[in-house]
Formats: C-alpha cells, structure tokens, sequence
C-alpha cells in the first residue's frame, strides 16, 4: 500500500490561537481545510497566562471578533471573572480583560472546529514542506510520511519549533507544558530560505490553591457590570458569579534569594541563547534591572474550575525548583504554598517576519502564510488577530479576490501586522496602545463600526449582523446631528441639574454640546434638560457621548489621517530594482531593496529610509509611471 | 510630506552680492500668505498671472521693504502650483526677515529641493531630467543637513535632547501607566506633569526667542586680526570699530596687548581682537604681546589675517600661515592701494606647501585697503556668507539662525501649550501624550534624529512592566 495521500484547498500547521482563527476562517469562507496539532488536547491552549484581553489586547479582541473571528465568542462562554481597566481614563485606552477558565477555554474552542463543516482537526506533526519549483507551496509532509496536498499553506507553530524548556540547570527538550515539540519542520523552512530567529519567553509556577492564606492577600473581584467581549453576545447573558484573583508582593527576603542565586538561572548563566521579551521580564530580571525597587507586586490568578491551580502573574523565571520554593514562601500568603508546575523559560524557533507581505504570505513563496508566536510575536490575543488575517487572505488568494489589508488608522490588527512585517525587531512583539498613533480613533467601542462591515465583505458577517451595526451607526450620526442644534436656556431645572454635579451654573443661553463636553458633565447626564431625546441603546449613547465630547481631538486625529493615507495609496510595484534609483542613500536601498515595502507609507516607516530617501523614490516612481 | 501645503524659501544664493534677492512661495495659499504681508495699490489676489506689482512688505504695521512682487498662477508656474515671488533688496538679513514673515503667516519652510521635486512631481519637468532631480534632492538634503547641524552649537544640541530626553520621559511614564494601570498610577501626575510644562514652555520660549531674524545682537563671533607688524591690523581693527579704539602709529610692534572691541552688522557680530604683529623680538613686553596673540588662535572662531601686498611675504608670514592651518581664515591683501607685489595664486601657493592643500578650502582672499576702503563691504559680506552657511558659529550664546529649525520650535512649542490646554479642560492622560509625542518629533527633526522605537524602548528601560 502506498503512503496516505490526501488533498485540501489550505493546510493550517498548528492549532494554537492563531491556528485555530486561521482554520475557521478558511473553512467558513467554503474552503476545505485541514488543521494539525501536536496533541488534540491542546487545542487553543493557553499555556501561560489565565486571561484574554488587557491593555491593547482587548482591542484587538474585539478586532477580531467584528472581523468574524472566534476568540471573543469563546471567552465570553468560558470567563471566570471580567474587569474594564483603565475606566477612569480616556474611552480609547479602556480595555477588557477576562480570566479565562483554561480547559474550558480549549475544550469550547475544540468543539467549534469540530463542528466546522469544511474543517478537519488532526494530530500530527508536521515534517516539511512541499513546495515547487517556481516557488508555490504545494502541501505538506507529516512525521509519518503522509502527504497533504494543498493550494495554501498557514504556518502557525507557535513556541513548538524545536522547543526546549529550562529551569536551573535542567534542560527539558518539549514545547510548552511538558507537550512534544516539533523539531523538524525548521530545517524544511531553513531549506527553502527561510531566516529563523530563536526567541524565549517564560512562565510563572503554577501553586495549589489550597495551600495559600488568602487573608494575607487582597482580593480583586470583578467588575459589578460585566462587558462581553463579542458584539454578538448578549450582555444580560454573562452577568454571573465571578472569581477573584488576590494581590500581594515580593519583599526585600525575597530578592536576597535571588540575588544570592542569580548564577543558577540560565537566563544569566548564558545557556538561555533566544532573546526574551523586555516587557515581561522574568522576577530575575525586574530584580536585577530595577534593584531600586523594594518590591514588585504579584497577582495570583485562578486557572479553572475543574483545577484549583493558582497563576502568580508577575513572577515568572527560570531558577531551580529549589529556588522557586525558597522565594514564593517569603510572599505573604504564600508561606506554606505548593507547587503544581514549575516556573520554567522557553525557547523556540520563529521567522524573521519582515520576510513577509502585508498580507502575511512570504515574499519569495507563494501560497505560504504564516501567524502568531512564529512571526515573532508575543500573546495569544497577537496570535488570533494575525490567524484570523492570514486565513483571511489565504482565502482571498485562493478565491482569486484582491487581500485583506487593515492600515494602521483602521485597527489595532493593522498596526501589529504593519509593525512586524516592516520593522526590525529582535524581541518577541507585543501590542501597546502606545504603538497605534490613531488610538483615538482605535477604540474597543467603536471596532464594530470601524471593522464589521469588512468582515461582511470578506464573507465572515452575515447579512443581518451588518445591517445591525449599519442602524447603529445611522442612529449616532442622527443623534449627533439633532444635539448640534439643541440650545439650553438658564433656568432654575437647568442650573439645578448643573449644581447637583458640581458644574457652574448658565446665566445665559448655552449649547447642549457646549455642556457635554464638561469633564464634569456627559450625554446621559443631561438627559432631563434635553426634552426632544429620542429612546436610544447604551451603545448608541456612547459613541454620541464620546464623539461630541471629544470631538476637537477626533477631528484633528481624522486629519492625520487622510493625511496618512494618501501616502498609504501610493503603491510601489513589486519589481521595482533600487539599484537603479542611485540618489537614494546606501543604507536606504539596502533596507528598501531588502523589506521591498508595498507603499510608500510603509517605506517611510522602514528604520534608515530618511524623508528625503521618500522623495528621490517618489520621483523616480513618477518618472516610472511617466515612461 | 507630500501634501500640497504651501511652502517657502529664499531661492536666490545667499551669498549673492547686492542686486536683488527673491523670496518665492509655492502652493495653493501662496497668494493669500503673500497678501497678509503685501500693500500695494492692488490685491495680489485681484492681479493677473504673469504680472508684476509694485508695493511694501510689511511685518503687521512695520514697513520692510520695498519689492516688486510676481504672481505667477497654478499651472502655469515653475511648480505648477500658485507661486508668488517677492523681490527685495538683496542684503541676506532682510531677505530671512521678509521669509520668516512669510512663513509667521502660513507657509512651511521649504524642504531642500521640494520646489525642484513638485515641479517634476507636478509635471513641469521633463522626464530626461528625473535622474538629476533625485541627485539635486538628495545632495541638497545632505548638504542642508550638514549646515543646519553645524549651526548648533554642542551646548544648544545638548539643551534640545536634554528637553527631548525629559518628554520621553514622561510621556513613557504616563503610557507605562496606561499600558499597565495595575502596576502604575498617575494620581497627583497633573500637578506634576504641570511643572513640567511650564519649564518646557520657558525653555522653548527662550530658544524662539533667540531666533537671530535680525533682533539686537549680545555676543559676536570670536575674531582674530593676525599678521606681522604694520600690516595695518590696528587700522583694520579701528576701520570696523569706526572709532579710534587702538593706537595707529607707523612703527612696528605698536600694539602690545590685546584690545578686544565688539561690533554689530545688522545680522551678525563680532568680538574683534586687535593682536601684536606677530615677529622675532627680543623685546621682553612686545614677546609677551606675541605669545598672547598666538596662544588666542586655539580659541578663535575665525582670523582675519592681514598682509601687507606692498611687500614680499616672510619668515613671519609663513609661520602664522602654519599656525592657523585649522582656522577658518580671511586673507586680507592689505594695502592694495599702493603697488602690489604679493598675489592671491602665491598666498595660496605658500598656505598649501605650508599647511597641506586640505586648508585651501579654509581660506578666502580679499584684497583691501584702509585707505580707500577697497574690500571693506566684501569683508562684511564674506563673513556673513561664512556666519550663514554654519562656517563660523557664534560660540558663546545659545541661538538658532535656520528658519526650519525654527519652524520646529515653533511646532514644539504649539504642541506643549496644547497639552496644557487638555491638563485645563481635565481631559483624561492619554490624551497628553499625542501632542507630547509630536513635541518629541518636532525637535528630533532639530538635531536631525529620526524617532523609531524611542517611546517603547523608554517605557522598557525605565518602567518595570508586565506579568
């Protein structure tokens, strides 16, 4: 008998959170596709942190979610507790965050790709790559010798490519959590050109929840109202009973244990070789790079209801489990505590991602796309957003219609992709509000209304769900336009409603937009004095709020960005030789010729393209186009 | 950057000698920027493309100059946008002040080579001639680079990144904050933050202030009159002073101490020393005298060094010759008056087997005399064009000259007063930090730094993030 053949339209590698969006999206654009993991108990499994969302990730939930993707759905069926953070600041740095029942987490996800029709869900480790001659991805090959023939290829291998774990001066060669690693595939990507980076990350141990003196902590219950994250779920079905997480903080005896054990972590004694993130640095790092500091403070997080295993956000390292044992008993409240898991680094292979398009296909290989913790990044809600866009185009590409591209003033998902793809990063990527220049505009409010109508174009948002959020979006622009006119005269009601917020009085007439944008003042507020209002919901009242009370900064913001995008629009071509534009500095066509940017947007953001490199490009391109 | 917003430079050399010099202005609100400043007998706006008007520039009700402006309308224009260019009178500072108005009403300064680039862009230029706007673009922008860079003194590049460094700072602070709201707050950040504006606020102002747009001047350029005795140095020296401030005799070694006078021209100054004739003596006090003018070169800015035409160079000439081989120099031929006997081609010969071809581009030569005055009004706009070119700085005081680098200031400062106007109307931080990162990138175009990752590697640096 001859080996297994099979043939699929996509082969997605992985079933992480960037494989698992990546294969939905394909299977429900009608393409068959098939997903391989190492272990079908590891389905979107979340071998860090117990929780989705956060500063920035949030957005890109809810990105990903008004795109038609997966994650938002399954967090808000398997949540243990839910926060809005940032509340007190402005609406565009407000940002969700769920702890997130682990196994159920994976086990709810595993359950939607079983469901998929088009969908197949295999364990198996992928070997290599098939690809042609001319350069096309062609399928797979697994360790067994199976062949899977495909038109396109999601590579999305998260932190398994030729894994090892390490703690003190043990070295286990597994991916995360003890799981198998997949250590041939590199060579396959090395073979056909590929340039690997080797990155590492961390985790923190895991304690048993009934050792620990709760008392000594304090407690950090959820918010009262509970957010769901998908537009598509109901709010009144997820106010539930929560979990709370607990708070207390390493001290002056704790650091001494490090510090008296530093040259036992491999991460100083130079056997870790990956570079780590500087955003998440391990508790020896924050102890050593910020000695200043008398002590750091540690969340301790539930993992599930069916493990009374406890995460200890904020102290991830990689020192003996000896050690471990030495520094978590100097944390109040955890005295007495056990472990389950070891803290423990880890490193793994992963691309140079500036070898990709903007589309997340290869430059040099057509037909090979790739997601998540293998592109370089960091977090599972990184990993979704970019599944989610390269199942997206490998689809548009198979279907013969023009990629999917979100440009960093239309989401969260842009500037990450824009970032990874054009600039030179030698860390693991996270997302920071800090990155998107058009935050203002980005909001985790408004991402239906910045992003659901795409996905319908796309084939991912059903007819009614866009029609939904186009009524919505009539309404506020309605609303805006009626308030705009409303005048408020002086009298005792009005001045009476002012004085019970601590707003000055009006001794003459005002406008109703004047008042709103009182810090003290906002749209519900003012409620009573404004009689004509029409009954509208929350989520329309919301956006009219924000939009008129910051309305001097969205404007300016929205010039920035028609600025931005008529550079955006300026498209190079794909052949264009920068060793025939001489005027441009050394440096820049090296860079140029080695990024080979879609854009002259993306080009000016490349490190060493000055603005005058931008301007001898543009003549040239105009005199291109003149010829 | 590519937008066709209005911009503006001064498009005649700078160095040019009387005559006129143009100031042009291109793009769609060129006309109307021009007739904020212009008062003739008509509108620019109510004139014909292609004509010509006589009238005054004026900067608010303070009369300028007399020009006669030229309207040239879209597309018929070197730019094929609206041009209007003024013609003034042709001495470089009036030629910055009419620019610097120009720009305090709505235009850009020009970036090196963007008339040159929109022509081409905008089609006026034939495509044979791409090749050479890409060099023109690039070599300009090299070139401007370099001069703006080198008009910065070390102490004023040092106060801009020390300022930049501090909003880095706290912009990372109150985005660690937004970034990791478990880990930082921001309470009592407002009364904090505000401090810190308003030492921006002074530090900014201080800086525009300095603008050199022709403002009474404090402190000169450091000058040093070399060359043997009785050339005519002390001459020279009271020629510029205009009063008799050194004593003028016909014997050799008059001048024994150093008499250091400070003058103004009307955009620039110098601190002018008066030296000994530099020779052989044995005279103890005249040795003294000596030692102390040559132990000035180190220290000076520039040297005007003074040889008689009227004699053949010596021993002393070639030793200053050497001395000075690092030193931006003006070769004064004094004495041109009378029959001369040394040439400019022998200077040159002498200071190149001297000191090495390299210092030829150092020097430039001028024939003069006292008598007459031959050569004076060359003298002046020679130093000028070194002063405006960033040959010469004045090293004393803190300042800027470039109308692009003010134009930043101007950016940066606009963008600080608009975070103090969201901390007044109690906006929520986050909102700070746009204007504040904008603040950021207008001085880095100052000191010519591009921003990358700056904000991110701050955050990381300075802030302990993260799970």
């Amino acid at each position: 008998m001859t080996k297994l053949e099979e043939t699929y339209d996509i082969v997605v590698v992985g079933a992480g959170h960037a494989g698992c969006e990546a294969a939905l999206a394909c299977a429900r654009l009608g393409l068959k596709t098939i997903v391989f993991t190492v272990s079908m108990d590891s389905v979107a499994m979340m071998p860090c942190n117990p929780n989705i969302g956060g500063t920035s990730k949030g957005h890109l939930v809810r990105e990903i979610d008004a795109l038609g993707g997966q994650m938002g759905i399954n967090i808000d069926k398997t949540f243990l507790q839910s926060r809005m953070l940032n509340g007190s600041k402005g609406p565009a740095v407000h940002s969700l965050r769920a702890q997130a029942d682990k196994a159920m987490y994976s086990l709810e996800m595993r359950k939607t790709l079983q469901a998929e029709a088009n969908l197949t869900l295999r364990q198996a480790e992928v070997s290599s790559l098939i690809i042609s001659e001319d350069k096309k991805v062609k399928g797979v090959c697994t360790v067994s010798g199976a062949t899977y023939f495909s038109k396109a290829v999601i590579l999305c291998t998260g932190t398994y490519l030729s894994a090892r774990c390490l703690y003190g001066d043990v070295i286990e060669y597994t991916g995360p959590n003890g799981l198998k690693s997949a250590d041939h595939l590199t060579s396959s990507l090395v073979d056909n050109g590929i340039e690997i980076f080797r990155y590492k990350t961390g985790t923190p141990a895991r304690l048993d929840g009934k050792t620990l003196d709760y008392d000594k902590m304090t407690e950090q219950p959820g918010d009262e109202r509970i957010v769901p994250f998908s537009f598509t779920t109901d709010p009144d079905s997820v106010q539930k009973e929560q979990v709370s997480c607990y708070l207390t903080y390493t001290n002056e005896k704790t650091h001494d244990i490090i510090r008296e054990n530093i040259d036992r972590s491999p991460l100083f004694s130079g056997v870790i070789e990956g570079t780590g993130p500087r955003y998440c640095p391990s508790i020896e790092d924050k102890v050593v790079r910020f000695s200043d500091k008398n002590r750091h403070q540690l969340f301790i997080e539930p993992e599930g209801e069916y493990t009374n295993e406890m995460y200890i956000s904020g102290m991830s390292s990689s020192m003996p489990e000896e050690v471990q044992y030495a520094m978590i008993h100097t944390v109040p409240g955890l005295e007495n505590a056990k472990i389950v898991r070891n803290a423990y680094a880890i490193e793994y292979d992963c691309i140079n991602a500036n070898q990709l398009k903007l589309n997340l296909e290869f430059k040099n290989i057509s037909g090979l796309f790739a997601a998540g913790q293998f592109n370089g990044s960091s977090g599972y809600e990184e990993a979704a957003a970019q599944g989610l866009m390269a199942g997206i185009n490998a689809s548009m590409k198979l279907l013969g219609r023009e990629p999917v591209i979100l440009d960093r003033s239309q989401a969260y998902i842009g500037v990450l992709i824009d970032d990874l793809v054009t600039k030179e990063s030698h860390e693991p990527y996270r997302m920071m509000t800090s990155r998107a220049e058009y935050r203002l505009m980005l909001r985790q409010d408004n991402a239906d209304l910045r992003l659901t109508h795409i996905g319908h174009d796309v084939g991912l948002i059903s007819d009614s769900r866009n029609d939904h959020v186009e009524k919505k979006r009539r309404e506020i622009s309605d609303e805006i336009k009626r308030i705009q006119s409303v005048n408020v005269s002086s009298n005792d009601k009005v001045n009476k409603l002012l004085e019970s917020y601590g707003s000055i009085p009006i001794n003459n007439g005002v406008s109703l937009v004047e008042l709103i944008r009182r810090p003290e003042l906002d749209y519900d507020k003012l409620l009573p004095i404004d009689e004509k209002r029409p009954t509208l919901s929350y989520e329309v009242r919301e956006q009219v709020n924000i939009n008129v009370k910051y309305q001097g900064y969205i404007d300016r913001q929205q010039k920035q960005i028609e600025k931005f995008k008529k550079v955006e629009k300026k498209k190079i071509p794909g052949d264009i030789d920068y060793n025939d534009v001489p005027s441009l500095r050394i440096e820049a066509r090296q860079k140029l010729d080695m990024l080979r940017p879609e854009n002259i947007g993306q080009a000016s953001r490349i490190s060493g393209v000055s603005p005058a490199d931008i301007s001898v490009l543009l003549v040239y391109l105009e005199q291109r186009y003149r010829k | 950057m590519f937008e066709s917003d209005t911009i503006a430079a001064i498009s005649t050399p700078l160095s040019s000698e009387g005559g006129i010099g143009i100031v042009r202005i291109s793009g769609a609100e060129a006309i109307a920027v021009a007739d904020k400043i212009y008062r003739g007998k008509n509108r620019l706006c109510d004139t014909l493309s292609h004509t010509v008007s006589y009238g005054h520039i004026y900067n608010g009700d303070d009369l300028l100059d007399e020009v006669m402006v030229t309207v040239f309308r879209a597309p018929r224009s070197y730019t094929r946008e609206d041009v209007v260019e003024i013609s003034c009178h042709g001495s470089i500072f009036l030629l910055r002040k009419v620019l610097s108005i120009v720009v305090k009403n709505g235009a850009r300064p020009a970036d090196p080579g963007e008339f040159t680039k929109r022509a081409f862009l905008n089609g006026r230029i034939d495509l044979s001639e791409a090749q050479s706007v890409m060099d023109l673009i690039s070599s300009e922008n090299e070139l401007a680079l370099k001069n703006s860079l080198s008009h910065l003194s070390g102490a004023l590049k040092k106060k801009i990144g020390d300022l930049r460094q501090e909003i880095l700072y706290e912009t990372a602070r109150i985005e660690s904050a937004l970034d990791d709201p478990e880990h930082y707050d921001l309470d009592g950040y407002d009364r904090l933050l505000s401090d810190k504006l308003t030492q921006w606020t002074d530090i900014l102002r201080d800086l525009i202030d300095s603008f050199r747009d022709g403002s009474t001047i404090r402190d000169g350029i450091k000058t040093l009159i070399l060359g043997r005795p009785n050339v005519g140095k002390s001459s020279l020296f009271n020629l510029l002073v205009n009063r008799e401030a050194a004593i003028v005799t016909n014997i050799p070694g008059t001048t024994r101490d150093v008499v250091e006078e400070k003058i103004s021209f009307s955009d620039f100054s110098l601190r002018l020393m008066d030296t000994a004739g530099i020779r052989h003596t044995e005279d103890t006090v005249e040795k003294i005298g000596v030692k102390k003018a040559l132990s000035l070169i180190e220290d000076a800015e520039l040297v005007i060094f003074v040889i008689d035409g009227s004699e053949p160079l010596g021993d002393d000439d070639y030793e200053i010759m050497e001395r000075i081989r690092d030193k931006r120099t003006v070769v004064l031929l004094n004495k041109s008056d009378l029959s001369q006997i040394v040439t400019e081609a022998e200077i040159r010969n002498i200071f190149e087997k001297v000191s090495g071809s390299a210092c030829l581009d150092k020097i430039s030569i001028i024939a003069f005399s006292s008598i007459d005055m031959t050569g004076l009004s060359s003298l002046k706009d020679e130093i000028s064009h070194l002063y405006f070119n960033g040959e010469v700085k004045n090293s004393d005081r803190l300042y800027i000259t470039n109308e692009r680098q003010k134009f930043r200031l101007d950016e940066a400062f606009s963008s600080i007063c608009r975070v103090r106007e969201s901390l007044e109307q109690e906006m929520p931080e986050d909102f700070y930090t746009v204007d504040l990162m904008d603040a950021y990138e207008s001085l880095g175009e100052i000191t010519g730094e591009q921003i990358s990752d700056d904000l991110v590697d701050e955050i990381f640096s300075e802030f302990c993030m993260g799970k």
